[in-house]
């Protein structure tokens, strides 16, 4: 099924990934898109970056550090997401553990993609961005019916998220339902369709 | 009603049901490509749901990404590059044949990567709303229709309901002026494009190009140009539907015919923004100052002249783009070592850019270091191109002439570089390691590559063209 389960808090420390325009076949290579499955990608999540050569951990790697182990938020450089539609990329950042993703840009697709699974995509502002990218490791509590990012100091970061995602992500609602009750206005649109052809 | 823009008409003749607050809008699709990579989830959401394909006559699928490009054996065995890339094709077979939908398949003349083939069985028509699992979708734009790239939960509301949730996106203008020089290509003027607005520069936005620079270019040279709006972080890419696009439709097995094409083509002519139309945002482009270009960095956007060097890294991480590159800051890129030269991909695996890469290879040789690989769009342009003797071109210079697909473009069908390797493409993507794992990727036209394979390095195609002329 699609639907995924009601997320109202993440509650993580944060793991940097601070390089810009982070792609779709860096979060997951395409060689791994032969998959018929939405499960079971998270080992090949940054699969390039991740290992060396003889399949060992890259200790370089800002997910394999000690301290960045069980992050559940990556706070990433400008324009994360960018390149392919592939949903493998959320999924395979789901299945790695990752449910939410920080960024002073985020690519369309990806986005739009990454809050139909339940992995919470926001945009904040470019002077909060800086600081999150400066200060990997910040305990962080994520708020979504608040729209609210609690710093450990007290502080806050506010994030714009339209609110039937927000529904959807508060209640684990899939799109799909909601699409198939508007059965009676697709008919008669297509029936108008029909006329004017 | 005030002035509104081709993005305004065709998002109003879509809508189901409108946005609000609340709730995004309802948009209607006309045409759904699907391909093997991006859709088995969705037909497993289906079939979990025991739901059917809503409309499988405006449905038309494809197999492109994980098709070997080298022939069946004797045996009759495709090579596949792997069990999974097989049995995933399998799969879609199965689906199709399953939930009734046609296939461009294995047995299909008109199989072919989506993006080509959809508009060659005459598929796309201007005015409509298409969608596919595949962010180049972008390139039916060319046709004035708004075409965008899904992901597969969206491919699973699509054949369930041929509707989308969506919220309307801006609206950006590239106004392109002047005559495009010799030797510049319509892949020239989008990495340009590309590199001037950068590759987030449309993210929220629908580009629509205009200008008397877009009018002159042909229907193919459109959709490369189209191709690769998201490669600039916008999700479609329009240009106005006029005479060029009527006369490259007409009479394709899709397309409508009789009364019905005579009172399309007068819908059709509506379609263009209106005088007075505003845009979120416009940006203009002088055409006449666009040289050869190529990428020199890991995203398409890092895109220089071909006679120019390579610009200083604006910080340490574009610095890092240039390392994997092993490129230097102040020397040229024309003169680089190349190992593998690919002209395919739903950007430039047309006709005209065979015929293009042809023209400069013909009675020359790939230089004795350099793989090259042509991989043709689809099955009617290897047809076309074989009539027209191109493949016996490319063999006879020492290229490697391939069956249809995507190929070395995204490699997951085993058509890969090796690490460290230079590949000039005439693709979309420099990213790292999107042409195999360390892979170094430099975007460029089918004139630059077809010179860079002669050359043995990255070459400027104006040097070839020019010995042309003087013979």
């Amino acid at each position: 099924m699609s639907s995924s389960r009601p997320l109202a808090y993440v509650h993580s420390r944060t793991a940097v990934l601070a390089n810009e325009n982070i792609d779709t076949d860096r979060i997951i290579p395409a060689r791994f898109l032969t998959t018929t499955e939405r499960t079971g990608l998270g080992k090949h999540a940054f699969e390039d970056w991740r290992y060396l050569a003889d399949g060992s951990d890259n200790p370089d790697f800002a997910l394999n550090k000690p301290a960045a182990r069980g992050c559940q938020i990556i706070v990433a450089g400008h324009n994360f997401g960018c390149g392919s539609s592939r949903e493998h990329a959320p999924w395979a950042l789901l299945d790695y553990g990752i449910t939410a993703v920080i960024s002073s840009e985020i690519a369309d697709i990806f986005r739009g993609n990454s809050l139909k699974n339940g992995l919470l995509a926001v945009v904040v502002s470019p002077a909060e961005h800086r600081w999150l990218l400066e200060h990997p490791g910040t305990e962080l509590r994520i708020d979504v019916a608040a729209g609210s990012i609690r710093l450990p100091d007290g502080g806050e970061i506010r994030f714009e998220l339209d609110e039937f995602s927000r529904h959807c992500l508060l209640n684990g609602v899939d799109q799909l339902g909601f699409l198939l009750r508007q059965d009676n206005a697709i008919t008669a649109f297509e029936k108008n369709l029909e006329q004017a052809a | 009603m005030s002035a509104r823009t081709l993005l305004d008409k065709l998002w109003d003749a879509h809508q189901v049901v409108a946005e609000t607050a609340a709730t995004p809008g309802v948009l209607y699709v006309d045409l759904h490509l699907v391909h093997e990579v991006t859709s088995p989830q969705a037909f497993d959401e289906l079939r979990s749901r025991g739901l059917t394909v809503r409309r499988r006559d405006r449905t038309l699928a494809t197999l492109d990404h994980s098709t070997p490009t080298l022939p069946a054996g004797a045996d009759g065995r495709r090579p596949y590059y792997t069990p999974e890339a097989e049995s995933q094709v399998a799969k879609l077979e199965a689906n199709v044949a399953e939930f009734g939908i046609d296939l461009l398949g294995w047995d299909s003349p008109d199989r072919g990567i989506v993006h080509v083939a959809g508009p060659e069985v005459g598929a796309t028509h201007p005015g409509m709303t298409i969608v596919c699992g595949d962010s180049h979708t972008a390139t039916h734009g060319a046709f004035g229709s708004l075409a965008f790239g899904i992901g597969t939960t969206e491919v699973g509301h699509v054949l369930a309901t041929q509707c989308l949730l969506q919220r309307k996106p801006k609206s950006l203008a590239i106004h392109v002026e002047g005559t495009l020089q010799r030797g510049v290509t319509a892949k020239d003027l989008i990495l340009h494009i590309i590199g001037r607005i950068g590759i987030g520069g449309g993210t929220g936005h629908v580009i629509e190009y205009r200008g008397s620079t877009i009018r002159a270019l042909s229907m193919e040279e459109r959709m490369t140009v189209c191709n690769m709006s998201i490669e600039a972080g916008a999700r479609a890419g329009l240009i106005a539907p006029d005479d060029t696009t009527f006369a490259w439709l007409e009479g394709r097995e899709r397309a409508p015919k009789g009364a019905a094409w005579d009172q399309a083509v007068a819908h059709w002519r509506t379609l263009g923004s209106d005088e007075g139309a505003k845009y979120d945002q416009d940006v203009h482009i002088d055409a006449s100052a666009i040289t050869p270009s190529v990428t020199y960095g890991t995203h398409p956007g890092m895109v220089m002249p071909i006679a120019a060097n390579v610009p200083k890294a604006a910080d340490a991480l574009e610095q890092k783009a240039l390392d994997y590159m092993r490129v230097t800051p102040g020397k040229p890129m024309a003169g680089e070592h190349v190992d593998v030269v690919f002209i395919g991909s739903c950007t430039n695996a047309r006709l005209s850019d065979l015929h293009a890469a042809a023209d400069i290879l013909r009675g020359r040789k790939v230089a004795g270091h350099v793989r090259m690989l042509v991989v043709p769009g689809s099955e009617k342009v290897r047809r076309e191109a074989e009539a027209a003797g191109l493949h016996e071109v490319f063999r006879a210079a020492g290229a490697e002439w391939r069956e249809p697909g995507c190929s070395m473009c995204i490699a997951m069908n085993g058509d890969l570089a090796q690490p460290g390797q230079l590949v000039v493409s005439t693709s979309n993507r420099n990213f790292e390691g999107r042409q195999g794992k360390g892979a170094r990727t430099v975007l460029a036209s089918p004139l630059v590559a077809a010179a860079s394979a002669i050359a043995g390095v990255v070459a400027d195609p104006r040097d070839y063209l020019d010995q042309e002329a003087a013979a």
